[in-house]
């Protein structure tokens, strides 16, 4: 990989362009909650290395902070020690601050350009809390948004509980070793990504995963209902600065599940609605629901192509744009669940799978834990 | 008093191709044409040429053609000929000047000035003869609390809506204005197509009543032929507060137009000009306009979507919002270009502001209030092209209305004299002769003609976005680019110069 200067410092950043990105996506969860390293995630993603092209890659982990699962896990990017100090105040007035220091990585060739990166265990003060009125969520939701926008060169990109985003500009393999994924972290579940940008600054915060609080998506496509979905979402208070189709996407799920209550199955025939002639062939009751949906929520159906894996506690939803325009694998092998953009990300680690299949365009698969909780 | 006007057009026939058969003669209403049995040959006053085509059109050797009259005045850059005219006009006649149809004058048409984006590369354009493409809209409210069944189903619970195939209606015409024919043809190419026609403030004739459900009724200031029997036999009901042609007046229906059918539908009296008031008397206030829509509601049963109809004016956002807040399930806006039967010619071309405009500043509006899911915004005046119903979603629009290019696939040539009722295509006009040119039958498989290649062409277009579905192109501002356009406009439109990335 070659970085020219000059290239970084003249090229737009994330947010000012909208950068079309192709991609690899990958998932591995163990639906029994057994805890593996991100080793096995970390081949599957390396395997598909010619999908990426070095300018971004990126892994969320579920259940990797056991010790401290009741704390928001807040990982930061900052570009200089002044965005660290602004922050760590801005932090310590809103949060008490169970547990912060720089994240622990190993510098290698590839990885190059890195900012500072600190990890914070935080919880809301209880007081500050009460009075602004909010639940605990969207007060999380709210710091994390006013760190992003406000701070100049201070970047949260994981703010989850017991869960953890891990990012940056280079091949995802290589991202995964900086972080030590493969000897430091254990979790029931992984989702990786590998970009493919189409042009980049080579900015960090703009690798994928993309997070809100502990849901995570990686993203495969390009979408061509983008500035719908988003002139939409965004009436709801979501703000989409990056110009990314996965933080759209992220906040159309986050305005779904948590705001709408919807399933993820009524989740999934909202974003990549049945076509109106399938929704005639299905019953009448699914007629019904899938009809409505369609007519209640018009402006968040996602088009163009994409395959995205939504990781949340406690499980993942593989999820297909309705023409099936790019490609998604989904395997089984006992309590063992696999999502990966070819199915050579899934043979890699498991050769002998029980199952193999590709999901139909808009079909969603969503594997979760069996007892239902994290742990 | 004699007239100093010179006659606007030249008939010019070609007296070797001509048989002297007399079918112009017999075709035009204005009596431009005449046999002279002196001379054995025909003869035109020009003077009375409104340049409609007809017997152009209708002459079996082709021996017939319409000129401008090169007679000019000299040359002024200030007073145009037309403009000149219009003075000895009103010199001659001490009244008010009568246009019909849309404003032609040269003001900018921003539809010209968008351009649409395609997909290459990263992203696939889709083939909508080889995959679905879906243009089928609901318009009405979805600003609803989600409600579960007992069992966890997702209860239906959204106000009444209006499901269209094609995101493109047939604006309001009034029976009055157009004929019995043209109504027919409009209301039997709506139920064929999955559209809606719209009755204007003319009533509805009793034979149409059987279109109902894919009819739109007005409520205008006029309240013609307005009853609970009329709202309950439509689909939707359209609270007209003004119109693109003629914002901040009521309708004019010249008393040669009305006749005995339409004096009956409307309930008003025969032969006499049926002026409806410039505004609703009992409304004169937002508030009083949400009683007008609540007192439909109740008189139907909560069971029709209502539609709050206004011409695109300077502040059009802050009233939008303050429509949309008041109870109305659809806003239709109508463009200064939208046209019209009769309106006073100063007011057409000189008042309002052009719909692309008006309709982005609207859906931006709403969004930033976060009340755009209370309402459907029906964008019309004037909507020409499959590719001005693509720009128009884009901005923001759920569906467009279009009028004028309905009136042209059903014949008429844009003559613009639709206020003197002599219309030879049987069209604007209630005289029985001239009705009966119109054939009911032609007519609607023309419109439906009309619609069906647009639908192709809307679905073209969204293929090369590489978008499938309509309602991922509605307000999809990053799909059109500006070009020549200044930053002024380019904000109010909220859009990107052509050249700029995504």
């Amino acid at each position: 990989m070659y970085f020219n200067d000059l290239n970084l410092k003249t090229a737009p950043l994330e947010g000012e362009v909208k950068i079309p990105s192709g991609c690899a996506v990958s998932a591995i969860i163990d639906r029994a909650g057994n805890k593996m390293t991100g080793k096995k995630i970390i081949r599957s993603i390396a395997t598909m290395h010619d999908r990426s092209n070095g300018l971004g890659g990126g892994f969320a982990g579920y259940g990797i902070y056991p010790d401290y699962k009741e704390y928001y896990a807040f990982h930061l990017f900052y570009d200089n020690f002044h965005a660290k100090k602004e922050t760590e105040d801005f932090l310590i007035q809103h949060f008490e601050v169970a547990y912060s220091a720089e994240m622990k990585t190993r510098k290698n060739v590839s990885i190059q350009n890195e900012p500072v990166i600190y990890r914070y265990f935080l919880y809301p003060l209880s007081k500050r809390l009460a009075n602004s009125l909010l639940d605990e969520e969207r007060y999380v939701v709210k710091c994390v948004n006013k760190i992003n926008a406000e701070i100049n060169g201070a970047f949260v990109f994981s703010s989850g509980k017991n869960m953890g985003i891990f990012k940056g500009v280079g091949y995802p393999e290589d991202i995964g070793r900086f972080y030590l994924l493969d000897e430091e972290y254990e979790g029931y579940c992984w989702t990786a990504h590998g970009r493919y940008p189409t042009n980049t600054p080579g900015w960090w915060g703009g690798a994928h995963p993309f997070g809100l609080l502990d849901y995570s998506i990686v993203h495969n496509g390009e979408i061509s209902s983008y500035d719908a979905n988003r002139r939409y979402i965004e009436m709801f208070g979501y703000k989409c600065s990056l110009q990314t189709d996965t933080e759209v996407i992220t906040y159309i799920i986050d305005y779904l599940l948590r705001v709408k209550k919807l399933t993820l199955n009524e989740v999934a025939k909202v974003i990549s609605a049945s076509f109106w002639s399938t929704i005639e062939e299905k019953s009448d009751e699914e007629q019904r629901q899938e009809t409505f949906l369609r007519k209640a929520f018009p402006s968040l159906l996602v088009t163009g192509p994409f395959s995205i894996i939504f990781g949340f506690t406690g499980g993942i939803m593989a999820l297909n744009d309705r023409l099936k325009l790019r490609s998604m694998v989904c395997a089984e092998k006992g309590d063992i669940a696999y999502v990966s953009s070819e199915e050579c990300g899934i043979r890699a680690v498991e050769p002998e799978l029980d199952k193999i299949f590709s999901p139909a365009g808009g079909e969603p698969v969503i594997y979760t834990l069996k007892n239902g909780g994290a742990e | 008093m004699q007239a100093y006007i010179p006659p606007e057009f030249e008939v010019v026939r070609d007296v070797r191709l001509c048989t002297n058969c007399r079918l112009c003669e017999r075709q035009c209403a204005n009596e431009v044409h005449k046999y002279s049995a002196e001379l054995k040959i025909m003869t035109a006053n020009s003077d009375k040429c409104v340049n409609c085509h007809r017997c152009v059109t209708v002459c079996p050797t082709h021996a017939l053609k319409i000129t401008k009259n090169p007679d000019a005045y000299r040359y002024n850059a200030n007073w145009s000929a037309q403009t000149m005219n219009e003075v000895y006009r009103q010199a001659e006649t001490g009244g008010v000047l009568l246009s019909s149809m849309g404003n032609p004058t040269q003001n900018p048409v921003y539809f010209d000035k968008i351009l649409v984006n395609a997909s290459q590369v990263t992203n696939p354009p889709i083939d909508p003869l080889r995959e679905p493409m879906e243009t089928v809209v609901y318009l009405g409210k979805k600003d609803v609390e989600l409600k579960r069944d007992i069992n966890g189903r997702l209860i239906d619970n959204l106000p009444p809506q209006l499901k269209l195939r094609v995101p493109v209606m047939f604006s309001a015409m009034s029976y009055g204005s157009i004929s019995y024919n043209a109504h027919e043809a409009l209301a039997r190419a709506a139920e064929e197509l999955g559209t809606f026609y719209n009755t204007g403030e003319g009533g509805l004739h009793r034979d149409f009543y059987k279109y109902g459900k894919n009819t739109i009724v007005q409520v205008a200031s006029g309240r013609f032929g307005v009853h609970a029997e009329y709202l309950s036999a439509a689909a939707a009901i359209e609270i007209k507060m003004g119109q693109g042609a003629k914002p901040g007046i009521g309708g004019h229906l010249p008393g040669m137009k009305i006749s005995d059918e339409v004096s009956k539908t409307r309930m008003i009296p025969k032969g006499i000009d049926a002026i409806s008031p410039a505004p609703h008397h009992d409304i004169y206030s937002i508030e009083d306009l949400r009683q007008l829509i609540y007192a439909i509601k109740e008189t139907t049963g909560y069971s029709k979507p209502v539609i709050v109809k206004v011409a695109a004016v300077h502040n059009v956002a802050a009233i939008a919002s303050g429509i949309a807040r008041s109870g109305a399930d659809m806003i239709a806006l109508d463009g200064f270009r939208g046209g019209t039967g009769a309106a006073p010619t100063r007011i057409r071309n000189n008042v309002g502001i052009p719909i692309e405009l008006a309709l982005a500043q609207v859906d931006e509006r709403l969004r930033q209030e976060g009340i755009r899911d209370s309402v459907s915004i029906i964008a019309g005046g004037s909507v020409r092209s499959s590719a001005d119903v693509v720009k128009a979603i884009a901005l923001g629009a759920d569906a467009c209305y279009i009028g004028t290019a309905a009136l042209l696939a059903l014949g008429c040539h844009l003559c613009r004299s639709c206020h003197t009722g002599k219309c030879n295509w049987g069209i604007a006009t209630q005289r029985e002769d001239l009705v009966a040119r119109l054939d009911p039958t032609e007519g609607s498989k023309r419109l439906v003609n009309l619609i069906t290649a647009w639908e192709h062409e809307i679905q073209e277009m969204m293929g090369g976005m590489g978008i499938n579905s309509i309602e991922a192109l509605k307000g999809n501002r990053l799909m059109l680019r500006g070009v020549g356009l200044n930053e002024t406009e380019l904000k109010i439109l909220g859009i990107r110069h052509a050249g700029e990335s995504m």
